[in-house]
């Protein structure tokens, strides 16, 4: 199929970009998304054209790190899928499709279609964990039972891949159920319920300070996630918070 | 030069107790004046570096990716190995490490496989306290499932994804170290060279990927978690950025590269659809636990499957053959990884593939989900059920198992791998060569140590599934922070290393000189015109099977692609800024060198153990034949400052705990 | 105070949740004895109730804690608008909004604003006259039972014979109606309280409220206008 391409292209994070038009041909319905970026990168290079920067890896869906905003939706029209697994057959020959970086005062774009979300794992240092260190000596694996359904919910909120299609998608660049998702992890689980509360606060702290908006539950955030991550984990985190600020102490 | 793995001396289940007693230490107070430079951060490198900044250590982690948690290690699907014998089936520390010997085809190195085998109990204690959410069955406890060439269930997962969720608990360890300042993350930096003073490795270059900056930062000792080099092949399941640079530049500076020819091919991966493709999709050995694999019996029925004349499951059992479970009765689906490759290409050459290339299986559920269902009809109390009632139910069990990589499936394939069997095929998947190690993780550089799949050490000629995952985190979490201590505990009064040193001055000049070269040669391919070129030799001469005339051939046509590679290759772009074809185009470069190296090894290697598998060299039916007289060693390969003409350095296997016997899973 | 309110990106959300509930149980007393005058009993019963409101010495309390909740819920809804244009400062060239949230969950600012004007127009016509000034009726007293009320019932037949204010009314109970379709299902989310066990439940006592309370409203002034009532 034959493809315009409107692109953005920024040379670095100071300098202003703005969309440019390509034209692509002969892509196979059987390429993914980021197969049809390689075509385009590849006649770019030989024409002697600077290619497009877009953010890469794994390209099976799981590193979190593709983050393109297709004709209008963070990792394109379909859903529970990254960019890396959207196939060129959920567009028709001749489409026009917009491809943005992510937006959002605390993601700047480095280089076109690439941002910056080191604030995601400053937010993690900020209280993302639990407090054990290396030791092989800490307690057998099976000394506490944790209820199935508690450890299938944690397991659902860890799914994250941290890949920000949530700030992308949140008309308020909200990084809510990013954040969440990880409160939730550990709250539901027998090991974190030490540093429950100073985790909560902390990573909440976090978020506030490095600019992402507020949460007003609009819930695009849900419905763009790749991985479905749960509203859910939304609320059980302004449940924490709650709890947390009105009796801080253990 | 001779090697000397430093095996400490006593009985096999005492050689790491014995080595930690005595091991020598760093008081809290001197940690505090070393640094360590962590490259890397998946698995084996978040692991280490959170604990050694644990320690007190003053830790630098570089990854090339945005965020540490992006490191490749978050692919892995499967599952974890731990002896913990949870499921009472006889599992024991010892038939861990014999299962792994085995499953290697008797080409690791005893002492470290039992060293692994003993502290992977403590991996699954450890990530659970750190809140990695295990799969669990409804009494609470951590639930199990069988990986190939075992008969335990000693694999812990998290449904389809537990190399992500094991990375994230080792991230959110390193994220901690950190947030308290004992470790300084390097994000989106590249190591380009290894800065050797005085014999000892003492910091790297690395360049800054957002500004294009070459930056020189020192150390008392460098890790390399750096992964494998399973992308050399370029089609792979390996992340599109995984590369072997770190590891070849140390290469280069003088540590030695062992086995590097020993690489996996998995079974079960998506197949190849068409030349667009830019990576392959595994999808877990788990499956095997309850997919049936099988091409039709006659060749007439395969035609008409490949003409999409009939479809897969209109064809009635006794026209199928189940051909694992044929001829490895007593391990079925579930041989190891090599076997169960060459035994799907085996039956693919011979005209039964089933997609449209006639290079393809199919990993069959329907048995599964029938068997699933009546159990949860049986559980639910439900009598008189339909048949599509016990699909319903069965469909909905193996969703919960597996369901993500169904979607993955999906999404690639555009097949309901629920309605109709999946199509799968080998593809290269892990590497088991890699920098040679001693017992402390030591490559031949002093202070230069590899850990997790970037060294050689565990594996043998043929990993285990759910064995990378174990051997990331036991070298980042209880090996390196003991063994690197003992060489630390000598650089207690070397103070800081300084940075405007004529070593560190020759070293980044080196890097400078090699990246500028690709800007002023006037090329005009692209590099991945390069990297398809090199990978399609590799995989058609030195994949799943290698022969001496095609190993030849294929050396002298990657000198070739070399030559042409320098001269004519085209980088867009500056040094300055982010430059992804200049990330591109260095790692390519090494890829092409280490390609060479993987030939050379293959060709050395005159026998057929694990993935190795010489033509020349086999049983009347088709198994791989070793030769221990001869090649019951570690190739490890000095470079000599030609690529084409490496030294070889032989390392005897010396093995006292297990009889070497012929590798047989009927 | 204030920092204490708006210390965080959630206590924020709290204060927005806890300021909206309590309009909204405000919203249920101010409709049902609005909803006396369709006793058509020429507004002796709604004169009566207005009247106790009007005097209760505990309701003229709560009145002043509604000015302050309602001043709570706008400006903390004008901080958490300006804060999250900020973090977003440039916007994609193409957005396909509607393809994962609703309009009004995304234009809650817009329609309280609409609200904010339409409650000034609201006061002035009713609040200010009886308390500040006085109705503009003639007949501004009605005797029941002996004795005097202040005849709010006249002023709401005067007011609602205008078929423009009509309108604007009927307008304002329907931004009204989109601004609580979103803001009581979202108030329990704020807090915590959007549970799974009791999701549906509130989702479906949210979506009967913004429909239920707005609609009696309008049908006030429809109902003056098109003299149902007299």
């Amino acid at each position: 199929m034959n493809l315009t391409l409107k692109v953005w292209r920024q040379k670095s994070t100071s300098e202003q970009g703005k969309l440019v038009e390509y034209k692509v041909s002969e892509i196979s319905e059987d390429m993914s998304f980021l197969e049809m970026m390689d075509v385009l990168n590849y006649k770019l290079i030989e024409s002697g054209d600077d290619p497009v920067a877009f953010d890469h890896d794994c390209r099976e869906g799981i590193c979190g790190m593709c983050s393109m905003f297709i004709n209008g939706e963070a990792h394109g029209p379909n859903r529970g899928v990254t960019t890396c697994q959207l196939h060129m057959r959920s567009f028709k020959d001749g489409d026009t499709i917009y491809i943005e970086p992510w937006r959002s005062a605390a993601f700047p774009v480095i280089k076109d279609l690439m941002v910056d979300r080191s604030a995601f794992d400053r937010v993690q240092q900020a209280g993302g964990f639990i407090s054990v260190n290396t030791s092989g000596r800490t307690l057998d694996a099976n000394a506490i039972p944790v209820p199935k359904e508690d450890a299938d919910k944690s397991f659902d909120a860890a799914t994250c891949i941290g890949c920000g299609a949530c700030v992308a998608t949140c008309p308020n660049g909200s990084a809510m159920l990013f954040v969440s998702a990880k409160v939730s992890q550990y709250a539901l689980l027998p090991q974190g319920q030490v540093e429950r509360k100073e985790r909560v606060l902390n990573m909440v702290k976090k978020m506030d300070e490095e600019g992402f908006g507020n949460c007003s539950n609009i819930g695009a955030c849900e419905v763009q996630c790749p991985k479905n991550i749960s509203l859910d984990n939304i609320a059980r985190m302004n449940r924490e918070y709650l709890m947390a600020s009105i009796k801080p102490e253990n | 030069m001779t090697l000397d793995a430093k095996i400490p001396s006593g009985s096999i289940d005492q050689k790491w107790t014995k080595y930690k007693n005595s091991v020598r230490l760093v008081n809290p107070a001197n940690k505090r004046n070393i640094d360590v430079i962590v490259v890397g951060t998946g698995l084996a490198g978040a692991s280490a570096a959170a604990s050694l900044a644990e320690m007190g250590y003053k830790v630098k982690a570089l990854c090339f990716q945005d965020s540490p948690r992006r490191a490749h290690s978050i692919a892995a699907q499967g599952g974890i190995n731990a002896a913990k014998n949870y499921m009472n089936d006889g599992d024991s520390t010892y038939r861990l490490f014999y299962d792994t010997i085995k499953g290697g085809d008797y080409r690791s190195r005893e002492a470290n496989v039992h060293r692994l085998a003993e502290v992977s109990a403590n991996i699954i204690d450890q990530c659970v306290a750190q809140g990695v959410p295990f799969a669990r069955d409804y009494g609470g406890l951590l639930d199990n499932r069988s990986f190939g060439g075992t008969q335990v269930s000693r694999t812990f997962y998290a449904k389809g994804q537990t190399g992500q969720q094991l990375l994230l608990g080792a991230y959110s360890a390193m994220s901690r170290q950190v947030g308290k300042g004992n470790i300084q993350l390097l994000n989106r930096h590249e190591m380009l060279d290894l800065v050797i003073v005085d014999g000892k490795a003492r910091g790297i270059i690395a360049r800054n990927m957002v500004t294009g900056e070459l930056e020189r930062h020192s150390a008392h000792a460098v890790a390399l978690c750096t992964g494998g080099y399973g992308n050399v092949f370029f089609l792979s399941t390996n992340a599109m950025g995984s590369n072997v640079t770190a590891g070849w530049r140390a290469h280069r500076r003088g540590a030695l590269f062992a086995n590097p020819c020993f690489t996996q091919i998995h079974p079960t991966c998506i197949p190849v659809s068409g030349d667009h493709q830019s990576k392959l999709t595994l999808m877990s050995e788990s499956l095997r636990n309850d997919g049936r694999i099988w091409v039709p019996k006659f060749k007439e029925d395969a035609e008409a499957i490949r003409a999409k004349k009939l479809r897969p499951n209109d064809l009635p059992e006794e026209r199928r053959d189940y051909y694992l479970e044929r001829r490895y009765p007593a391990f079925g689906n579930l041989v190891p990884r090599d076997i169960a490759s060459r035994a799907a290409k085996e039956r693919c050459d011979e005209g039964f593939g089933v997609n449209s290339t006639g290079e393809a299986v199919y990993l069959d559920f329907s048995a599964a989900i029938v068997r699933y269902g009546k159990a949860e009809a049986n559980v639910k109390g439900l009598h008189n059920v339909t048949d599509a009632e016990i699909l319903k139910l069965g469909k909905k069990v193996v969703e919960a198992k597996y369901g993500n990589l169904f979607q993955m499936y999906e999404q690639i394939v555009d097949e309901n791998p629920y309605e109709t069997p999946m199509m799968i095929y080998p593809a290269v998947h892990y590497t088991m060569g890699g920098l040679w190690v001693d017992y402390e993780l030591m490559t031949t550089i002093p202070g230069c140590y590899a850990c997790g799949e970037a060294n050689f050490s565990d594996h043998g000629a043929n990993r285990l599934g759910a064995s990378a995952l174990m051997q990331g985190l036991a070298d980042g979490y209880f090996v390196l922070p003991y063994t690197i201590g003992n060489y630390l505990a000598d650089e207690i009064k070397t103070g800081s290393i300084p940075t405007n040193t004529p070593e560190f001055d020759e070293a980044e000049n080196n890097v400078r000189k090699q990246l500028e070269g690709f800007f002023t040669n006037g090329g005009t391919k692209p590099v991945d015109y390069y990297h398809k070129k090199l990978g399609k030799i590799i995989w058609d001469k030195c994949g799943m099977a290698r022969n001496e005339e095609g190993l030849k051939w294929a050396i002298t046509e990657i000198k070739k692609i070399r030559e042409d590679f320098y001269k004519n290759v085209r980088v867009p772009g500056s040094m300055k800024g982010m430059n992804p074809e200049l990330e591109k185009a260095a790692r390519v470069a090494d890829f092409i060198e280490l390609g060479e190296l993987m030939c050379l090894d293959a060709l050395n290697r005159n026998e057929s153990c694990g993935g190795h598998f010489r033509e020349e060299y086999q049983t009347p039916d088709g198994e791989a034949l070793r030769d221990d007289e001869n090649y019951m060693y570690v190739a490890a390969w000095q470079f000599t400052g030609n690529p084409s003409e490496p030294n070889l350095i032989k390392e005897d296997l010396i093995y006292e705990n297990i009889k070497v016997s012929a590798r047989s899973y009927k | 105070m204030a920092s204490a309110i708006f210390k965080s990106s959630l206590t924020k959300k709290f204060w927005m949740a806890l300021t909206g509930i309590f309009l909204i149980s405000f919203l249920v007393v101010h409709c049902a004895i609005n909803a006396t005058i369709f006793f058509n009993d020429g507004g002796k019963t709604f004169n009566v109730w207005a009247h106790f409101m009007g005097t209760n010495i505990i309701i003229r309390t709560m009145e002043i804690v509604l000015f302050a909740g309602l001043l709570l819920h706008v400006i903390d809804g004008l901080i958490l608008y300006f804060q999250n244009r900020k973090a977003r400062p440039v916007k994609y060239a193409y957005e396909k909004s509607s393809a994962s949230s609703t309009w009004y969950s995304r234009s809650m600012a817009l329609l309280g604003t609409l609200i904010l004007l339409f409650l000034i127009l609201h006061m002035y016509h009713f609040w200010f006259k009886t308390r500040i000034t006085h109705l503009d009726v003639t007949n501004h007293v009605m005797m029941i039972d002996g004795l005097e009320y202040e005849n709010l019932y006249a002023q709401m037949q005067l007011v609602f014979s205008n078929l423009i204010v009509v309108i604007v009314y009927v307008l304002g109970c329907i931004s009204l109606f989109w601004h609580l379709l979103h803001g009581f299902k979202s108030a329990f989310q704020s807090l915590g309280f959007n549970h799974l066990k009791y999701k549906n439940a509130i989702a479906f006592v949210g979506d009967a409220f913004s429909v239920i309370i707005p609609a009696i409203f309008a049908a006030m002034p429809l109902a003056f206008y098109l003299k149902f009532i007299q």
